[in-house]
């Protein structure tokens, strides 16, 4: 289990994936953050830093796409989706380009540069758009291969990376496939759906539940679209009662795709979300934010003993 | 590779074919009951030009490695675009029968999309193609094949910011496969275009961004042929200001802005058809 950051296993598939002429990386002049310089120091041929433009970044990709190469296109979640709603569902989901688009610093998770920087509502706009897959890894090593099958799959998607640094919690023996879920810890009690650093934090409270008798089931939901619908389900009725955790506004974003599920289907059980509250937060360090916006360990427990009303 | 382009172009032959594509531009708004006329008509001739003397290209094999590419940024003026791709051979006179009609076989919606043969991407929001084709010149020139990318604007849509980042993107590359195309008419949708935005001193901004401008009359099939001909400079990206008039060749619609979105009645379009005869 490595741990690091999901940036950074992103940027290394990067490097590794190289050898293919098809690959080319654009960023929007933060590659030192987004990681993407380690491929651009390497291969200054493929590599195009189109400065702090992120609606030319994204068409300048589809116009790669419509070529035959496979743009991943990176930039901060924020201002990479929120300056380019329109270019995204134009030039890349309405016209089915082949761009992988990169947000890192998705999310809470950002800490201390405030809301401006904190990405919270790109797992909705993305999930909203026809023809775009959307992707959150756990950890270094789900990136790492996440990025492996993005490259392989054809059509637009959006990859959600974050900043911090997060413990492993897989090794290469797993095999991450577009549109699966994960069961990371089977159990009894209720179905536990998390993405990205939620996993971790979910983790967490598992250890705090387990201690009092309660076992939950923890899924990691790495593909948001399109949902495995099946082991959601699955994982519902053999749990009877479902927490959805994710680093993302309560509405739009993994909570809400769950809920969808189980409605559509007549899955009657209880279901809380663990998320952004529909409100902005603030700086602060991200445990702090995590704490006062209530996504931490400590919120993931509470609501898993009011569901099962322990 | 070409199949459609005329094998010597002649002034009077394009000149000619621009006057059918206006034509084919309004019937296919007329029988549709909506669509953009001031637009099609005005790039009537840049689009004679492009498909019938200029671009490489084969209708029969719309996706050739090699072929030049087009880009219609100004998407509305999918009249004129489809008329022109009806006629270079990538569409049948019975497809055009589908024009703005569900279930379209080669999907003629009121703004382009590349399940349409000849169309590379998805347009009708204004100011993503000049970024569009600037990614297709950057990959030619990584798959060092020779194509070149053409790009039609219009004068009121470069007021869209991207416009300038797509300029400076390309300044910086160095992409001089890049031919940017201003529909310059002059008219907007609700408004003339300086009214909205002055977009002069147009020349200068251009030259200022990096690119090897030039300035023609954008309905005179000898300035417009011999903007597009010339080599392509060794390092910069080139833009053609085309100046033009806004419904060219019907009296009623030229140079005015109530004509950007409209179909004409029976009685203004038979009127229209007979101007554009003479």
């Amino acid at each position: 289990m490595k741990d690091g950051a999901t940036r950074d296993g992103f940027a290394d598939a990067l490097l590794d994936l190289a050898d293919d002429p098809k690959l080319v990386v654009l960023d929007a002049g933060v590659s030192d953050s987004t990681r993407t310089k380690k491929f651009g120091d390497k291969h200054p041929d493929r590599f195009f830093n189109m400065g702090i433009s992120e609606g030319d970044m994204v068409c300048t990709a589809a116009g790669f796409a419509t070529a035959g190469k496979v743009p991943f296109a990176t930039g901060f979640a924020c201002f990479l989706l929120g300056r380019t709603m329109d270019q995204v569902l134009v030039s890349l989901a309405y016209s089915n380009t082949n761009v992988k688009l990169v947000g890192s610093h998705g999310g809470l998770a950002v800490g201390e540069d405030g809301p401006t920087a904190q990405m919270i509502v790109d797992l909705a706009y993305t999930r909203a758009m026809p023809n775009m897959t959307v992707i959150q890894p756990a950890d270094w090593e789900e990136a790492y291969q996440a990025t492996k099958a993005l490259f392989e799959h054809s059509g637009p998607a959006y990859f959600r990376l974050g900043r911090p640094s997060v413990k492993g919690v897989y090794d290469s023996s797993y095999k991450f496939q577009i549109g699966k879920g994960h069961v990371l810890k089977p159990g009894a009690d209720l179905a536990v759906f998390a993405t990205g650093i939620m996993v971790q934090e979910s983790l967490t409270a598992l250890e705090s539940l387990e201690k009092d008798g309660i076992k939950p089931t923890l899924v990691n939901i790495s593909t948001i679209k399109p949902l495995d619908e099946k082991l959601v389900i699955e994982q519902a009725r053999k749990n009877g009662a479902v927490l959805v955790a994710e680093d993302h506004n309560r509405i739009g974003g993994l909570g809400d795709a769950v809920t969808e599920v189980l409605m559509e289907n007549e899955i009657h059980v209880p279901v809380k979300k663990i998320a952004v509250n529909d409100t902005f937060a603030e700086t602060g360090t991200a445990q702090d934010l995590f704490e006062k916006y209530g996504l931490s360990a400590n919120h993931i427990v509470n609501a898993a003993k009011s569901i099962l009303k322990k | 590779m070409n199949g459609t382009k005329l094998d010597n172009p002649d002034v009077g032959e394009l000149t000619a074919i621009a006057r059918e594509l206006r034509k084919k531009s309004l019937e296919l708004i007329y029988r549709a009951g909506s669509g953009h006329p001031g637009g099609s008509l005005s790039a009537a001739d840049l689009m004679a030009a492009l498909f019938f003397a200029v671009m490489k290209y084969d209708s029969k094999n719309p996706k050739s490695p090699e072929r030049d590419r087009f880009i219609l940024s100004k998407g509305h003026c999918t009249p004129v675009l489809y008329s022109t791709l009806a006629r270079a051979g990538f569409l049948s006179d019975e497809d055009l029968l589908q024009y703005r009609t569900i279930n379209s076989a080669k999907f003629l919606s009121g703004h382009p999309h590349p399940k349409t043969p000849g169309v590379e991407i998805a347009t009708g929001s204004l100011g993503q193609g000049l970024s569009v084709g600037h990614g297709i010149a950057l990959a030619a020139r990584l798959d060092g094949l020779a194509y070149r990318v053409f790009v039609l604007m219009g004068d009121g849509e470069i007021q869209e910011g991207q416009v300038w980042e797509a300029a400076m993107s390309a300044q910086k590359f160095k992409s001089n496969n890049l031919i940017a195309i201003i529909d310059n008419n002059k008219v907007a949708q609700d408004n003339m275009t300086k009214d909205l935005k002055d977009l002069e001193p147009l020349e200068d901004k251009w030259v200022s961004f990096g690119w090897d401008v030039y300035r023609i009359d954008g309905h005179d099939m000898g300035q417009i042929l011999g903007a597009l001909e010339k080599p392509l400079h060794p390092e910069k990206p080139r833009v053609i200001i085309a100046d033009t008039i806004k419904g060219k060749g019907v009296s009623f619609m030229e140079g005015k802005p109530g004509w950007h979105g409209k179909a004409p009645p029976e009685d203004l379009y038979n009127q229209a058809m007979k101007e554009l005869e003479a």
